[in-house]
């Protein structure tokens, strides 16, 4: 009898590996499926154009992530890029020309993020809402502060060198990519290699059972939801930069829904208590592709959406399926 | 293992250089055409005229390979139009989604010697060889000057206003100039309906609850017109004599046509066909050839508000466009 153990270990090993690592496997197959498809995608222009476009959502969904993993969710951030952003401009116009104005509305819509992800927090943790109901609830004040203060107007930017930080390159790779690459590996550092990670997972896994273990289940999982928020501030201010404006009505619409399909391609249960961040980033990643290829290969726009909502569900059919 | 990676690395470089000879001998110009997804009628009429010029072209020039692509918003639009930017296009025709947003992008395109057409909404900085748009000064004007004259230049009028963006402040700004010269006529009231026949809906429904006397309403848009049509329809009133939308879209000029509905005798054109339009300007932009019989380069050209009633209705009917 003992003999027969091993077997059954291995195919269990190897079906758990095959779940782990489908979310690479899938962009694998998707750089080379798009690779062959066309003949401008591995051009090195398009490949940081990519990037760049998908850093934005890319960085709110690795603030997702954590929420995510606590068992949360948060629908406001795309009306909380809009309110960042606005915010962010007045700051900008308001402290006049040069690098310190900059640096202030750098810092103050990171700040401002935290703040309103603390919000949504405060509401989830003290009012006992919950964050599904918290946030849709946000998502809409969110917005609609956004369009009252700017008057429903797009605001432009008048300092010299604020475009400069969504705008530009280092050593051929934009900075938001860079900001976007940076943040995951801290963010990794965060969920794997350190207290708070674990707490994290423990709460989504079992909140009793974390409450029992002497974890603070409400103060961690408001903090999730700062760290959210900050992550919305910075994606924010790079994308208000690389536009040098900011239209309240237009700006982070459904990037919520990106966000949370990148966390869920990337292997994220939505159930919370596991996931990685290197996997929202390969989530956040082949949206990216996805989109691109649409785009260069002619595809109508009116089934684009299609393509995109299938790609999803094939993703998740496929990590989920060792699961059951 | 690392055999295979080599043969699988020989067959995909083979496929890529197949698919980069093939498609730098079919085309030795590139234009991109860039558009709002339809988010209500007249954008959808604007894909459609997109594709209508492109299949058009495509079949009398050979030599030029056009990609249309359509955004839901203004950031997915600047995406889309880096996107062209990396298949090295060699003009852009683009309607921007909203000009503050787009403005860097395009400002790239044209920087890079892209033979630039923006089309419709103008950008702060101007950054393109031409831009062209309908007359929306014109289209409050004429259909002003023409309401006027149906009401006898007397009596109560509500107006719908559109998205509140400059191009709708154009419009009404120039209505209420004209009506300004009737002081017989008021203008009960004005609010944004947002180019949306829903939202037209409830903003006519709260008119008919407020104003027990309405004479006609100006609402710019014939989409807003089926809303308003709507209200006044389920409300029962008698009272209203005529109602005037603009741009012309296919269902009203049907009704002109065929005076389905006496309410309904007139509107005004700004038709989603310019983009078509800028799609050969772009043509006659890369190819560096001369517009017609002209002498000149024009920079800005401003299509013609035209007044469609029943007389020349059969002219501006497209049967096949969505709008």
């Amino acid at each position: 009898m003992a003999k027969l153990e091993p077997a059954p270990m291995m195919t269990r090993l190897r079906r758990l590996n095959m779940a782990a690592y489908a979310p690479f496997i899938a962009l694998l197959l998707l750089v080379i499926f798009s690779s062959i498809a066309s003949d401008t995608f591995l051009m090195p222009r398009n490949i940081t154009n990519v990037l760049r476009q998908v850093s934005y959502t890319g960085i709110i969904a690795l603030g997702m992530t954590f929420v995510i993993i606590a068992g949360g969710i948060d629908l406001s951030v795309g009306s909380m890029v809009a309110v960042v952003g606005v915010l962010t401009i007045m700051i900008i116009n308001g402290a006049g020309d040069g690098w310190w104005a900059v640096a202030m509305a750098v810092s103050s819509a990171i700040a401002l993020g935290g703040v309103f992800g603390a919000l949504n927090g405060l509401i989830i943790t003290r009012g006992k809402v919950a964050s599904f109901i918290a946030t849709l609830a946000t998502m809409s004040i969110f917005r609609s502060m956004a369009l009252y203060i700017s008057d429903a107007g797009e605001m432009v930017s008048t300092n010299a060198h604020f475009s400069d930080i969504g705008g530009g390159y280092l050593w051929g790779i934009p900075y938001p990519v860079w900001v976007f690459l940076l943040l995951a590996a801290v963010y990794h550092i965060l969920l794997k290699h350190s207290a708070f990670g674990r707490h994290v997972c423990a709460i989504g896994s079992n909140p009793k059972v974390a409450s029992y273990s002497a974890i603070k289940v409400r103060w961690v999982y408001f903090q999730t939801f700062v760290i959210a928020g900050a992550s919305v501030g910075i994606a924010a201010v790079l994308l208000t930069s690389r536009l040098n404006s900011i239209s309240p009505s237009d700006a982070g619409i459904f990037y919520e829904l990106d966000a949370i399909a990148a966390v869920v391609i990337g292997g994220t249960a939505l159930s919370g208590g596991k996931g990685t961040i290197w996997g929202t980033v390969i989530g956040v990643i082949i949206l990216g592709i996805i989109n691109n290829m649409l785009n260069l290969m002619g595809i109508s726009p009116y089934l684009q959406g299609m393509v995109k909502g299938l790609v999803i569900l094939i993703a998740v059919l496929v990590q989920f399926k060792g699961d059951r | 293992m690392k055999y295979k990676n080599n043969i699988m690395r020989k067959v995909i470089v083979f496929l890529m250089l197949i698919t980069c000879i093939g498609t730098s001998y079919a085309a030795k110009y590139k234009i991109g055409v860039s558009v709002p997804s339809a988010d209500h009628g007249w954008t959808a009429g604007l894909l459609w005229w997109a594709n209508k010029a492109v299949k058009d072209f495509s079949e009398k020039e050979k030599d030029i390979e056009f990609y249309v692509v359509a955004a839901s918003s203004g950031s997915k639009q600047v995406g889309d139009v880096e996107d062209l930017m990396v298949r090295d296009i060699d003009a852009l025709v683009i309607l921007p989604h909203n000009p503050a947003t787009l403005q860097k992008v395009i400002e790239e395109a044209y920087d890079e010697g892209i033979y630039t057409v923006v089309v419709d909404r103008e950008l702060a900085h101007p950054s393109q060889n031409v831009f062209i748009a309908g007359d929306n000064v014109g289209l409050g004007r004429v259909g002003a000057q023409w309401l006027a004259k149906q009401m006898s230049g007397k009596g109560n009028i509500v107006s719908i206003e559109g998205l509140q963006i400059p191009i709708n402040k154009q419009r009404v700004d120039a209505f209420n100039e004209v009506m300004g010269n009737y002081p017989d006529i008021k203008v009960l009231d004005s609010q944004p309906g947002d180019w949306s026949t829903q939202k037209a809906l409830t903003v006519m429904e709260n008119f008919l609850q407020k104003y027990p006397k309405i004479d006609a309403v100006w609402c710019q848009d014939d989409d807003m017109l089926k809303g308003v049509l709507k209200a006044i329809e389920e409300s029962g009133r008698t009272d209203i004599k005529t109602v005037l939308g603009g741009a012309g879209s296919k269902d009203i000029i049907k009704m002109i046509k065929s005076d389905s509905n006496k309410m309904v005798r007139a509107t005004v054109t700004y038709p989603p066909s310019m983009i078509a339009s800028g799609v050969a300007l772009a043509v006659h932009g890369v190819k560096q050839e001369k517009l017609g019989d002209l002498y000149n380069e024009p920079s800005r050209i401003i299509l013609d508000a035209q007044l469609v009633t029943k007389d020349n209705a059969e002219d501006f009917y497209f049967e096949d466009s969505p709008y």
